[in-house]
């Protein structure tokens, strides 16, 4: 099949950015989207042009690596893959595809479709984490962790960190992902005793990367190529409402859904 | 060069309790003197970093991804191995050991491997501490399943997800550390040497992949977690960043790489679909425990596989192997499988596959019974090839999956250069010529949390240090080396992309150093890797700059080192006049057509060290001894 795509150029952080015309010709339909854009790319190094940088690592949709906008959606038209996992055979011949990066403020353009996710990380640096040193654990059956709790915390942890659900949300709001965080850790028993301060300090250090309030779209669960439902941030408010009760954590946030 | 092991003495039992007790100790107040880099942030570089940055040592952590949290590590399904025994089954830290020194072949080293056994089980205890949600039983302990024909359940796992959550819990200890300010981490950043002087490795070189700017980090030891070396294929179940880049700069540096040939082949991935294709999904093993595998008994059979009735079916596994059938080790269903569309009766659109058809299962179990077990792994098969499993067999092939050959390690994990120490895949020391299942987690996290943090400072105890800065010459010199090479690179300005070269290469390699090896064949892919990697030089187009991010330029630097390695991997593959584990050579079969091991003349690891690009190694033999599992030739039959 043939295809025109329009691809997000930008040079830079500090270039304005635009959308290139490319056509990219008989493209098989077994190839997923981003060995389609290898091939475009093999055919503009051959005419000496710049190829279209774009992230990506597994190719096989954990890594969390990759991720664009095809058509206004993020990672494409299909819910629960990434775009490394997206095939050919769900476009058509002749069909006009837009490309383009995560669009959000605390996700900086780098270059073309690559954008700066390190906020992510430094939310996890706010308290994502169990402060458990090497060497001091108990054996790993002292503490029996209902199934359920157990279930419910993998579905949370299986957050990929690729930054979907900020695409997707018209407040470019990092709400799923916090709340992911927050439940995974929250619902076993070693995460307990920094339960509420994680949650605050986690939320702070969401809004002040710039991320924007959640106000309850839900477009994040649509677009997570994990299918991580919205369900966890009722669970991170109910979090952080009793945190605030209790006075955990330097101070509160205006990040409770609904605000 | 030296290759002491520095095994201790005593009873195996008994060996890596005194040795702690041996090692010398920094002083609290001051660890934080020292400062140690760590390159690469997967299970084993991650948990390394997190534990040093715990025990008070000023840590530096680098990484190519954008986050350390991308590292390969992510993609391990099946789980992690530890003889917890919680099923009183009669597993034991013997018979994991026991199993692992087998399942290698008998060509690895007994002590290291038993204290990895023994440390499997801390690894488990650190991880559900750390939040790691482990699938549980209904009463809320943690559950196991039997993995990769193993006759215990000891495999621990999260789903299919296992690598995931156990490289999101030493991510999240290891930016614990870094918001308290003890490691400096530099994500989006490629080691591209490694400063050597004195002859201890002193720093290292690193570009950072946004601006391009080159610059220097100096240390008083160095740590490589940096994965292995399967993309030399081109086509494997990696990850695409994965390189061999700062392994083979530490290598010609001076440290010596062991038994590069040792490459583990997966039976049960994707088969590619056509030219394009940039990498290979595996596809859990666990499928075998109720798929058959087949290809016709005709040549050129190319009729639907519906319209092929039984008779002209060959169960070639099961023919072959009437005792574990379709579960033979991965090794023998891999080149049993490669024979086959050798044979020219390969199934699929370019005739490398064969079926693995679950026909007889969903008559037998429903499928409904085949749905719940096999599910999520038939949609991912229907994701990527368009075609419905339960209808229509699956399509699989081997794929290039795991590397045991690595950097040479002693005990300690420290390699042939003073203070350079190697983690993880990255080095050779505990799978010998086969990794079983669900133990390259165990071994990452091993090195990384529980052995590293105690030998590193027996050598910082011990070493009396110059004061370095990175101003010094060496420092200088190698950063020089390192930009000219650079700018080499973006001078060819020739015709051919790098991807052009890079896929030759791994055509060349899985063709001649891939399933079967023949003398012939290594010989002649010898002179073709020099003739390929001339015609590199010569004629490969990389565009754009070096002042800016430039994906072109890293894949660029990265071919560059794989078509020199590929060199070294050949010298070993020829060298090794033996089958065992995952090293098949032609000449070196019983009548059967098995693997046969030369005990007498090649139980050693071959350590080659550096002499010139173009020229052969120069090879060192490490001996094995095998005084607790009495050498024994495996069979399947």
């Amino acid at each position: 099949m043939d295809l025109v795509l329009r691809v997000w150029r930008q040079t830079g952080a500090t270039d304005r950015g635009r959308f290139v015309r490319y056509e990219a010709r008989d493209v098989s339909p077994d190839m997923s989207f981003l060995e389609m854009l290898d091939v475009v790319n093999e055919t503009l190094i051959e005419k000496g042009e710049d190829p279209i940088a774009f992230e990506h690592d597994c190719r096989e949709g954990i890594c969390g690596s990759c991720g664009v906008v095809i058509n206004g959606s993020p990672h494409g038209p299909h819910g629960g893959v990434t775009a490394c996992q997206l095939h050919m055979r769900s476009f058509k011949s002749g069909d006009e595809v837009w490309i383009e990066p995560w669009r959000a403020k605390a996700f900086p353009v780098i270059k073309d479709l690559i954008v700066d996710r390190t906020a992510f990380d430094r939310i996890i640096q706010a308290g994502g984490y169990i402060s458990v040193r090497t060497g001091s654990a108990p054996d790993a059956n002292a503490i029996p962790v209902p199934k359920r709790d157990a279930d419910l915390a993998f579905d949370a942890a299986t957050c990929i960190g690729c930054g979907a659900c900020v695409a997707a949300c018209p407040n470019a709001s990092a709400m799923l992902f916090t709340a992911a965080k927050v439940s995974h850790l929250g619902l076993v028993p070693q995460g307990q005793p920094e339960r509420y301060e994680r949650v605050v300090k986690m939320v702070a250090t969401m809004d002040a990367e710039g991320f924007g309030s959640c106000t309850n779209h839900a477009e994040c669960e649509a677009a997570c190529p994990k299918g991580i439902s919205v369900d966890y941030i009722a669970q991170l408010n109910r979090d952080l409402v009793r945190a605030n009760v209790i006075g955990a954590g330097t101070n509160g946030s205006s990040s409770i859904a609904g605000d | 060069m030296d290759l002491i092991s520095r095994v201790p003495g005593g009873p195996i039992e008994k060996k890596w309790d005194q040795h702690r007790q041996d090692l010398k100790l920094v002083n609290p107040a001051n660890k934080r003197k020292f400062d140690i880099i760590v390159v690469g942030t997967g299970l084993a570089g991650a948990s390394a970093a997190a534990t040093l940055a715990e025990l008070g040592y000023d840590v530096k952590a680098f990484c190519f991804h954008d986050s350390p949290r991308r590292a390969h590590s992510i993609a391990a399904q099946g789980g992690i191995n530890a003889a917890k025994n919680y099923q009183n089954d009669g597993d034991s830290i013997w018979r994991l050991f026991y199993d692992t020194i087998k399942g290698g072949d008998f060509r690895s080293r007994e002590a290291n491997v038993y204290r990895l056994a023994q440390i499997s089980l801390n690894i488990i205890d650190q991880c559900v501490a750390q939040g790691v949600p482990f699938a549980r039983e209904y009463g809320g302990l943690l559950a196991n399943r039997s993995f990769g024909g193993a006759q215990v359940s000891r495999t621990f796992y999260a789903r299919g997800q296992t690598g995931q959550q156990l490289l999101l819990g030493a991510y999240q200890a290891l930016e614990r550390q870094i918001a308290i300010g003890k490691v400096q981490m530099f994500p989006r950043t490629e080691m591209l040497d490694i400063v050597v002087m004195d002859g201890c490795a002193r720093g290292i070189v690193v570009r950072d992949l946004v601006t391009g700017k080159i610059s220097t980090h100096a240390a008083h030891a160095v740590v490589l977690a940096t994965g292995g070396y399967s993309n030399v294929f081109f086509l494997s179940t990696n990850a695409k960043g994965c390189n061999v880049t700062a392994t083979w700069r530490a290598h010609k540096r001076g440290a010596a790489f062991a038994n590069p040939c040792f490459t583990q082949i997966h039976p049960t991935c994707i088969p590619p679909s056509g030219e394009f294709q940039s990498k290979l999904t595996l596809m859990s093993e666990s499928l075998r425990n109720d798929g058959r595998i087949w290809v016709p008994t005709r040549k050129g059979d190319d009729r639907p596989p519906s319209e092929i009735p039984d008779s002209e079916r060959d169960y070639y596994l099961e023919r072959l192997y009437p005792s574990f059938g379709n579960l033979s080790p991965r090794d023998i269903a891999s080149r049993r499988a490669k024979e086959a569309c050798d044979e020219g009766r390969g199934v699929g659109p370019l005739g490398i596959g064969v079926y693995l058809d679950f026909r007889d299962a969903i008559e037998r179990l429903s499928r409904q019974a085949i749905s719940e077990r096999y599910g999520n792994l038939f949609e991912i098969y229907q994701q990527i090839t368009g075609e419905d499993p339960y209808a229509v067999p699956m399509r699989i092939y081997p794929a290039p999956h795991y590397t045991m050959g690595g950097l040479w390690v002693d005990y300690n994990l420290m390699s042939t250069i003073p203070g350079l120490y190697v983690i993880g895949e990255a080095n050779f020391s505990d799978h010998g010529a086969n990794r079983l299942g669900a133990s390259a987690l165990m071994q990452g996290l091993a090195d990384g949390y529980f052995i590293l943090p105690y030998t590193i400072g027996d050598y910082l105890a011990q070493t009396r240090f110059a004061d370095v800065d990175d101003s010094a010459s060496p420092f200088r010199q190698t950063e020089h080396e390192v930009s000219d090479r650079v700018t080499k690179l973006l001078a060819v300005d020739g015709r051919r992309s790098v991807d052009s070269f890079h896929r030759e290469l791994g055509r060349l390699m899985w063709d001649r150093c891939g399933m079967s090896r023949s003398r012939e064949g290594l010989t002649d892919a010898i002179e073709r890797i020099r003739e390929l990697r001339d015609e590199f030089w010569g004629d490969v187009r990389v565009m754009g700059r070096s002042e800016d991010l430039n994906q072109s330029l890293e894949k660029a630097g990265r071919v560059a080192d794989f078509l020199e390695f590929a060199e070294v991997m050949c010298h070993d593959a020829l060298h090794r006049e033996e089958s065992c584990g995952a090293h098949f050579r032609e000449e070196y079969q019983t009548p059967e057509g098995e693997a046969k091991r030369n005990d007498a003349d090649y139980a050693f690891v071959s350590a080659w060290e550096f002499t010139e690009v173009g020229c052969p190694p120069k090879l060192y033999r490490e001996p094995l001894a095998f005084e607790y599992v009495a050498l024994a030739q495996r069979s399947y039959k």
